[in-house]
């Protein structure tokens, strides 16, 4: 029973991820990315992983998401950008790289045909994880916290002379 | 102890290649950068996933610990990423990555 929830929540992915890159609209694209990533979330939970994805829903689907959807709207992508999108997407655009991809697609399921396993059917709980991770990885959480250091003064740099031009515009 | 589905693990494996190639078509056919960063995003959450299979699979904490600094690592690319987005707005008027290209001189 639970194996087929797994599958409808992997086509319900996939086909949310293509319709993601093949929008024209940002703001379309974004909330069946959302849709995308709530299914690769119950994915995880079938799987015996519930802390990854409560993770996925709260950091991935919420705060990142929402991070997209505020530039998407600041930007204000009129109807202009939407009829762009449509030009750039034209079936001669977009025929190469899928059957390049689709390619390596068919590599990669020849290499995998031969691992007949399946997932141990246990659960790892957040203690466990948060056992672990405070443990022997205390490390790599440090290292974790200076990039998202790094990545916070990086984008308060580049956003701060961008809403100063945008204050001297509107006056 | 919690029990959970016995999912075949090249399910799960082949559900993250395809992800990630849709990811990748994505980045080689877009050209708005919005929708780059976007494919990234897709791309990155394929990996997660491979890493939390991974861990399914011997029942072992570690893959979900890869996941978590996977999500911190896509965290801090798009909070830069969204940053160069607004500055290539600001300069270029529009969000084609070839626009960029200019900066090579």
């Amino acid at each position: 029973m639970e194996v087929v929830l797994f599958y409808i929540a992997a086509s319900v992915s996939v086909v949310s991820t293509i319709l993601v890159i093949s929008r024209s609209n940002a703001s379309h694209a974004l909330v069946y990315l959302i849709v995308s990533l709530l299914a690769v979330a119950v994915v995880f939970y079938l799987m015996g992983a519930p802390f990854a994805a409560a993770l996925e829903v709260v950091i991935y689907a919420g705060a990142i998401m929402v991070l997209f959807l505020f530039v998407v709207m600041m930007l204000n992508l009129g109807p202009s950008s939407t009829a762009a999108e449509r030009a750039w997407l034209s079936p001669g655009m977009w025929i190469g790289p899928a059957i390049l991809t689709f390619i390596l697609f068919l590599v990669m399921l020849w290499v995998l045909i031969g691992i007949p396993d399946s997932t141990s059917g246990v659960a790892v709980t957040p203690k466990q994880v948060g056992e672990r991770l405070f443990g022997s990885y205390l490390l790599a959480v440090e290292l974790a916290s200076i990039l998202l250091l790094a990545a916070l003064v990086g984008a308060y740099h580049l956003g701060r002379r961008y809403m100063r031009a945008r204050r001297e515009e509107i006056g | 102890m919690m029990t959970a589905a016995e999912i075949p693990l090249e399910h799960v494996l082949v559900l993250a290649v395809l992800l990630f190639l849709i990811g990748l078509t994505g980045v080689l056919v877009r050209r708005n950068v919005i929708f780059l960063l976007m494919s990234l995003e897709i791309m990155m959450n394929a990996c997660g996933l491979a890493f939390v299979a991974a861990g399914a699979r011997w029942a072992d904490p570690d893959g979900q610990i890869m996941y978590m600094l996977v999500l911190s690592l896509a965290a801090a690319e798009v909070a830069v990423g969204l940053g160069l987005v607004l500055q290539l707005e600001r300069r270029m008027r529009h969000l084609d990555i070839d626009a960029a290209s200019e900066l090579s001189g």
